[in-house]
């Protein structure tokens, strides 16, 4: 698997994802600059790693979303390329209109910086075939920003076609206002496009690799990319 | 020439900042506030004196960046 880490000024979590997908998927990726107009011939994912692209300047994500390289990601994504967003990433991609709805500030509006169980919704995609069905699994998350929104249609579209890759849930997998840390609307941490080919989600799979920091549950995510 | 753009959440659309605000309103004991909602000024100078090309070139530029006309609305006051 030939992966492409998309780096922005402000991006601060391309490391991380570059390591997950070096010890997990065995190759080295990419790492592109966000004025690049091409992706390298061959590449099969991209990954649009966390951080505070331009400072989160106008809106978290939206000048990223603008930006030369996000040109070759749209025709990838239409090409049924894997686009992987984590973080500022799923913020960008919302932004670019590559995936559904808006990220916006959290409704307590405090960062929140901590541990958060997680339920997979649909386990049928290309990203998240390495887990069970309703699976609860332990990944961080860290955002101020991480409150997805979208008008009440769209919504309906999403849980309808299955979008819904993870829910924010507690450790017995129970969906529900105390579980969900940042007002998301339907516990929603993790959507994925109308064809599964592009995943944008909260919480930091590419942290949860090696049992020295805290756990290994995001493993399977790139374990099923790389396969 | 001069114009004005302004940015605001649809009404609906949660607004925690505004929240913030108009709870430090309430502390700092200015009363008669009901709510508040934060939104965003851009002045923005063009070139040319065309009214109507303005109002394009300003509309192109809220669709594509300024406003997220997901949970915004945007309006143009051309000077």
């Amino acid at each position: 698997m030939k992966a492409a880490v998309i780096l922005f000024p402000g991006s601060n979590r391309e490391q991380d994802a570059a390591r997950a997908l070096r010890q997990v998927a065995g190759r080295a990726a990419a790492i592109l600059w966000h004025a690049d107009h091409d992706l390298p011939q061959g590449t099969d994912l991209v990954v649009l790693p966390g951080g505070f692209s331009y400072g989160d300047y106008l809106r978290c994500g939206a000048i990223a979303a603008r930006s030369p390289i996000m040109q070759a990601v749209s025709r990838h994504a239409a090409r049924g390329g894997l686009v992987l967003g984590i973080c500022n990433g799923f913020q960008i991609l919302c932004e670019a209109g590559l995936l559904p709805g808006v990220l916006m500030r959290n409704a307590d509006r405090r960062f929140v910086c901590k541990m958060q169980h997680l339920r997979v919704e649909n386990a049928a995609s290309r990203f998240t075939r390495g887990y069970a069905p309703g699976r609860v699994v332990k990944f961080a998350i860290a955002h101020g920003e991480g409150n997805f929104e979208a008008d009440d249609e769209t919504v309906r579209a999403i849980e309808g076609n299955r979008q819904v890759a993870f829910r924010y849930c507690d450790a017995e997998g129970r969906v529900d206002e105390a579980s969900n840390p940042n007002g998301s609307e339907n516990n929603i941490a993790g959507v994925f496009n109308e064809r599964f080919n592009v995943l944008g989600l909260m919480p930091h799979p590419e942290n949860l690799i090696d049992p020295l920091v805290g756990g290994v549950d995001g493993r399977p995510l790139f374990e099923a990319l790389a396969a | 020439m001069k114009a004005r753009v302004t940015v605001t959440l649809k009404s609906g659309v949660l607004d925690p900042q505004g929240k913030a605000i108009e709870g430090a309103l309430r502390s700092l004991s200015i009363d008669g506030v009901r709510s508040v909602r934060q939104g965003k000024i851009f002045d923005i100078e063009l070139d040319g004196e065309d009214r109507d090309v303005a109002r394009r070139t300003l509309s192109k530029a809220c669709e594509r960046l300024l406003a997220n006309t997901i949970v915004e609305n945007y309006e143009i006051e051309i000077a």
